[in-house]
């Protein structure tokens, strides 16, 4: 793994380097454009989403907890050639994460076969026992799975972690694309640039494909937590591109194991629930007793096999920290292939060497939640205090199995607009791949970017920024 | 459609209605107490000027609860600005905007812009900077966005379902809001015979017909003197003034003949068959026959069927109770 930092637009020698060839033709044009232009059209672009209301709720936050990503105007380039290696490497990946998934709910071959032990699956908490042996349409279960991925070299990709569960964020994907359209239509005629504008569409088509056999005409609605969920923008976005329904778990009713909507013209059936909600919500019967959020009955209906959920429950189980680490081996068990995209090294800490070499090697390393999200609840050991370092040897000691950990990785930096100017800011790639009766990626994802200098927290929680991400035609 | 989505519609129109009603009930209200105190005293304590917006909208209790003393200052806080007030122009501009952001997909963008810009603007205002600006200057900017977000609507809205629904939310607030400023307005400003005729009468009820946008049109029909005779033909009966009870029952009854439409089923038709019914009555009715009854049981009346209108618009469309 490479310690020197990769620019993507300058490559290892980030300072004085040439230019790559893929951002040339953009760099020649940003060179030419006086600074306090781009400074008025990042102005612009903060103003055009505010009035969108393209904003994300902040929770326990005053000023009515909306606020915006901060969007970064200077895009982010990858090249044809190693889109294309990606594309394969996520659609790969994500087959694996579904056969996966279809195995453990059905024969638990990959257990039977001792590839990964038993109890670290059935004893997780990720793992639902009443998905057992029920058959969901194509046996897909992760319909939409946004896969984190960082560049740390020309052409070396991997996989920070895989969200299979409810991944956000492409409506930013989208609504970035819009916005540098908007501001600066000249680029998107000086080079080619492939469109993502189409994945609501291929989303939906998605979503139809998988409504219970027999349904000939499916009803899709979107189920959303309400107003105060952070990516509620997202929902209402989504629903209106692939114009579908909004629902909230009150909208909703089961009658003979059958889900309805309450409409102004009596109950109207409802096939497939692209949910935006988590398993514990989806049905106070089944699960939270507690939860406002669901429909009570969700999971009779479900189990009956009268709805389709996407994605399915009990997705949690393949993105766990805890399973990353046996991706490169479900890969080759249910594909017979070479795993395309690289995993992290990983440490378990539930092992004792490995949990003794992370204890002395602290400084270094990245430890994880195996559970966390968010850039919550973990510890970036270059970057952390002498005392917070004490704090999480602590938690480590007492709660081994709870974390993992992973070397620091050097991800790669792109030329961001930020108060001193023009300057390297590290980010990540989070593309989004829809699994159904095929398997396709929209070429480009969410670029998110930490702001701050020589941070790696790319979380939007944290500071993190986004950009429009191109992938080039040829 | 979803009836949630029906339900935010009706009530994003109902309260962008509201905020317009209550800047011009305030901005009358503003004037009328321009007026040497002389003209307007009425002997009552709760006919002065600033009391009545707190009668029309029943919010006096609500009021003195937060206050002691009845100043411009502070009603025009409290009806403007007061965030625990569910019916201030600053709530009112806040829940349009919150009903819509639900609801994009049954709207059109250039709507959502359009309220979401005046919350945004409303957002940065106080009560010092309006009225270092001009109060009045406040107001007129609160109908102007209340005129653009309507035209925006008729401009731009595709003619469906949810098109019914959000003219539905505004005529019924329309309604609801004229009944109750006649009604109040005719107890409180006229408390005796005596008092018809005068100068208090004269400016009292020009500023009725004012805060109801309807002074111009009264001279254009009548060309003569305010009588509550003719106020109440003019706001009750006429079809051709737009804030009319009848106007307001006809936009209402044709909205609810085309939701209920397709369905065939008599208890889904109930809306429709209470709004003929109401329609009917402000169609083939006569002035006399309003102040034969009294005014004033006239309207309670007439509240009464639209608040049971609204039960069955809320039973039928907005919150069905299936299971």
């Amino acid at each position: 793994m490479n310690s020197t930092i990769y620019d993507e637009m300058r490559g290892l020698d980030s300072s004085g380097g040439d230019v790559l060839p893929h951002y040339r033709s953009y760099c020649d044009w940003l060179n030419a454009m006086p600074p306090d232009r781009l400074a008025q059209k990042r102005t612009e672009a903060e103003v055009m989403f505010h009035r969108l209301g393209i904003t994300f709720a902040v929770y326990g936050e005053e000023s009515g907890g909306e606020r915006l990503i901060p969007f970064d105007i200077i895009p982010r380039i990858i090249p044809a050639t190693d889109w294309q290696v990606l594309e394969r490497g996520l659609v790969q990946r994500v087959k694996a994460l579904n056969h996966f998934l279809h195995d453990i709910y059905h024969d638990q071959a990959i257990l039977k076969q001792g590839l990964i032990p038993a109890e670290k699956v059935l004893d997780n908490a990720q793992y639902r026992p009443l998905m057992q042996g029920l058959n969901v349409p194509d046996d897909t279960y992760a319909h939409v799975s946004g896969v984190d991925i960082v560049f740390t070299g020309p052409g070396e990709f991997y996989v920070l972690e895989d969200n299979l569960r409810v991944p956000s964020g492409v409506s930013y994907m989208l609504e970035n694309r819009k916005m540098m359209m908007r501001l600066f239509p000249e680029l998107f005629s000086r080079q080619q640039i492939q469109p993502v504008e189409h994945y609501p569409d291929i989303l939906l088509e998605t979503l139809r494909g998988v409504a219970p056999p027999g349904v000939v005409d499916p009803t899709v609605a979107l189920l959303t937590p309400g107003a105060f969920n952070s990516a509620y923008f997202e929902h209402t976005f989504l629903a209106q591109q692939m114009g579908i329904e909004l629902v909230e778990g009150q909208d909703l009713f089961v009658r003979d194991s059958a889900v309805y909507m309450r409409t102004t013209r009596g109950p109207r059936r409802v096939d497939v629930i692209y949910r935006r909600i988590d398993d514990d919500f989806l049905d106070p019967r089944a699960f939270r007793p507690d939860s406002m959020l669901g429909v009570p009955g969700l999971m009779d209906a479900y189990r009956a096999g009268r709805v389709t959920l996407a994605n399915a429950v009990g997705t949690g189980i393949a993105d766990d920290k805890s399973m990353y680490v046996h991706v490169p081996d479900m890969i080759k068990f249910y594909l017979d292939e070479e795993p395309i995209l690289k995993n992290v090294p990983t440490w378990e800490l539930r092992k004792p060497e490995d949990r003794h070499y992370v204890l002395d090697h602290l400084p270094e390393l990245v430890v994880k939640e195996v559970h966390g999200s968010g850039g919550y609840g973990m510890l970036v050991g270059p970057a952390a205090t002498a005392s917070q370092r004490a704090e999480f040897r602590d938690r480590i000691i007492a709660e081994p199995e709870k974390y993992i950990a992973q070397p620091t990785l050097a991800l790669s930096t792109c030329p961001t607009f930020v108060a001193a100017g023009i300057a390297p800011r590290h980010v990540d790639l989070r593309p989004f791949v829809l699994s159904g009766k095929e398997t396709r990626v929209v070429p480009g994802g969410l670029t998110r970017v930490a702001l701050k200098e020589g941070s790696l927290v790319v979380n939007s929680s944290q500071g993190g920024g986004t950009k429009d991400t191109w992938v080039l035609e040829t | 459609m979803l009836s949630r989505t029906a339900n935010d519609l009706f009530w994003m129109s109902r309260h962008m209605e509201r905020a317009e009603n209550t800047a011009r009930m305030l901005d009358v209200t503003y004037r009328l107490a321009l007026l040497p105190y002389r003209v307007i005293e009425s002997g009552e304590k709760w006919a002065e000027p600033w009391a009545v917006p707190l009668v029309i909208t029943g919010l006096a209790k609500q009021y003195y609860a937060k206050h002691t003393e009845l100043s411009a200052e502070r009603v025009m806080k409290f009806m403007v600005f007061d965030s625990t007030n569910p019916t201030s122009i600053y709530s009112s501009l806040q829940s349009a905007r919150e009903n819509a952001r639900g609801q994009r997909g049954a709207t059109t963008s250039e709507m959502w812009e359009s309220l979401n810009a005046t919350w945004l603007e409303m957002r940065e205002l106080d009560y010092k900077g309006i009225d270092a600006r001009g109060i009045s200057n406040f107001f007129d900017w609160v109908k102007n966005r209340s005129h653009l977000f309507r035209g925006v609507t008729f401009g731009t809205m595709l003619r469906d379902e949810a098109f019914g629904f959000i003219r539905l939310g505004t005529f019924l607030e329309r309604a609801d809001n004229t009944a109750r400023i006649l009604d109040v307005k005719y107890h409180t400003l006229l408390p005796s015979i005596h008092d018809v005729g005068g100068a208090v009468d004269y400016y009292q009820w020009g500023s009725l017909l004012r805060s109801l946008g309807t002074f111009e049109s009264y001279r254009k029909i009548y060309r003569d003197v305010i009588t509550p005779f003719r106020i109440g033909e003019l706001l009750i009966l006429r079809q051709d003034v737009p804030r009319s009870l009848h106007a307001c029952m006809n936009d209402i009854y044709e909205i609810l003949q085309g939701l209920c439409g397709e369905d065939t089923a008599a208890e889904r038709r109930e809306p429709e068959r209470l709004a003929g019914e109401i329609h009917a009555q402000l169609h083939y009715g006569r002035p006399q026959q309003i102040f034969e009854l009294g005014l004033h049981q006239y309207l309670m009346d007439f509240l009464d069927k639209i608040e049971a209108l609204n039960a069955e618009i809320n039973k039928n469309f907005l919150v069905p109770d299936y299971s």
